[in-house]
Formats: structure tokens, C-alpha cells, sequence
């Protein structure tokens, strides 16, 4: 059973972690247009 | 897209939910294996997903390729969705390479064995990864062009992988759909649902990154131009 937790949560982890990577990258996106447009 | 885009954050949310609660709680226990069956819910479903995003990572870099000369537009379109599709093929090939071997080791009683499938598996993501650093850390003009012949030569390796259980011997489980094999209907059922799921939560992910990669273009080319209009000005 405890492959099993493993299994599912090492999913969820990785998926998450990638979903974060993509928030800070869009996030740094977003600052960086602010400063475009204050240009 | 974008109005959609929350209501099917939501439905594809809900339906990661209830196919979490199909492949725990309704599909009943493999005899066998017992519970550690359970992870071919979310592994076989990431694997079959991660062929999806490489297939769609080759047709982009076919695409760049073609329009590269002729059409720059459409080739920067086709090469950030060759880029997205790997990036989120490499997502879901890491988790095939991280639920394989905790179900291999209380089944086999191994982590991992250099078994055909699971040493080309392995070399596909190797090559992804390898695409990713590059795309990542080349400044060279020409790195998308490079780009793309490795995603194609990567996504030779993808029918190698799939068809290596069935013209090869390996010790990697042979297919138990379409391949003589029978399933609990509940199984079946739990599969499919977990297959729809992450299909949809990967196209949702991917569709993001790729809005990303084009609003992050724009970006790089309008502080290219402001550079240049400041060089410009100050002579």
C-alpha cells in the first residue's frame, strides 16, 4: 500500500512542482510587460 | 479560449477527482498484485499521454521546418508548439519513470532492470530532457532548427517504445487490452477514466505553456526593438 501512496503523491508532486514553475515563469512575464509599458 | 479556459480548469479538476476515486475506491483489487496494481491508473494513463505531447512536439517541429523559410510567422507558432508538446511530454514520461519502478519493486522485487522498454522509455526522456536544456541554454541563431531535428530524432524513439513489448521478450507486463488478456469492466472503466483526465489536464497544461512561450516572444521582441530605438536615439 505504501507504493501505491508513493506512486500518487510522487504524481501529484511533480505535476504541482511543474504548475508552479509555470506560475513563477508567467508571473516574471507579467513584470517584465509592466516595465515595457512604464517605458 | 481564455473565458473557457477556468470552466474547463474546473471540469478537468473535477474529473482528475472522480478518476482518483474510481482507481482507489471502485476498480476492486487485482488478485495477484493486490493494491500496487493500482498505479497503472496513473502510470499506463502518463505514458499513453506522453506519446500524445511528443507526437504533437514532432508535427510542430515538422511544421517549423517547413514554414521556417516561407512563412516566419506560422514557423514561430509551430516551433512553441513543438516546444510546449515536449516540455509537457517530459511531465508526464518523468512520472511514467517514477511510478514504473515503485510498482516494479514490490512486484519484481527490483527498481529497475535494463529491460528493452524500460532503457528505451528511458533514452526517450534523455533525448526530451536533452531538447529542453538546449532550448534552455543555446543562444546560437540556429538552435530551433537543431531543436527540431532532435524532437524528430526523439520521436523515432516513441514506436520503439511502444511496439518493444510485443516484438521483443521483455519483462515489462505484455498489454492485457488488445492483447488477449481479459479486464474487470470496473478496471477498464477506472483506466479510461484516468485516461480522459490526465488527457485533458495535459492539453489544458500545454495550452498554457504555449500561450507562455508566444506572449514570451512578443515580449523578447519588443525589448529587442526598444534596445535598438535607444541605441538609435542616443547617437
Amino acid at each position: 500500500m505504501n507504493y501505491l501512496y508513493a506512486a500518487y503523491a510522487a504524481t501529484w508532486i511533480i505535476h504541482i512542482a511543474y504548475l508552479g514553475l509555470l506560475a513563477r515563469r508567467y508571473a516574471r512575464l507579467r513584470q517584465e510587460i509592466e516595465e515595457l509599458k512604464k517605458k | 479560449m481564455k473565458r473557457a479556459f477556468p470552466i474547463l480548469s474546473v471540469v478537468t479538476a473535477l474529473l482528475l477527482a472522480y478518476a482518483l476515486y474510481q482507481a482507489l475506491v471502485v476498480a476492486p483489487t487485482e488478485r495477484t498484485m493486490g493494491d500496487v496494481q493500482r498505479i497503472f491508473y496513473y502510470h499506463v494513463p502518463s505514458f499513453a499521454v506522453s506519446f500524445v505531447f511528443f507526437a504533437l512536439s514532432l508535427l510542430g517541429s515538422i511544421a517549423f521546418l517547413g514554414y521556417r523559410h516561407g512563412n516566419p510567422g506560422r514557423a514561430q507558432l509551430a516551433d512553441a508548439l513543438a516546444l510546449a508538446g515536449a516540455e509537457v511530454g517530459v511531465v508526464f514520461c518523468t512520472i511514467v519513470l517514477v511510478t514504473g519502478p515503485l510498482w516494479a519493486r514490490p512486484v519484481w522485487g527490483i527498481w529497475w532492470t535494463w529491460d528493452l522498454r524500460l532503457t528505451l522509455t528511458l533514452v526517450l526522456w534523455l533525448i526530451y530532457v536533452a531538447y529542453l536544456i538546449l532550448r534552455k541554454f543555446s543562444t546560437s541563431g540556429q538552435t530551433p532548427v537543431i531543436a527540431a531535428v532532435l524532437a524528430i530524432f526523439g520521436a523515432l524513439d516513441v514506436p520503439l517504445v511502444y511496439f518493444s513489448i510485443w516484438f521483443f521478450r521483455t519483462q515489462h507486463p505484455q498489454p492485457v487490452m488488445g492483447g488477449g488478456g481479459s479486464i474487470d469492466p470496473r478496471m477498464l472503466h477506472a483506466f479510461f477514466i484516468n485516461l480522459v483526465a490526465f488527457s485533458c489536464f495535459g492539453a489544458l497544461v500545454c495550452w498554457s505553456r504555449y500561450r507562455f512561450e508566444i506572449a514570451r516572444r512578443d515580449v523578447e521582441d519588443r525589448q529587442a526593438l526598444e534596445g535598438m530605438m535607444e541605441a538609435g536615439a542616443s547617437r
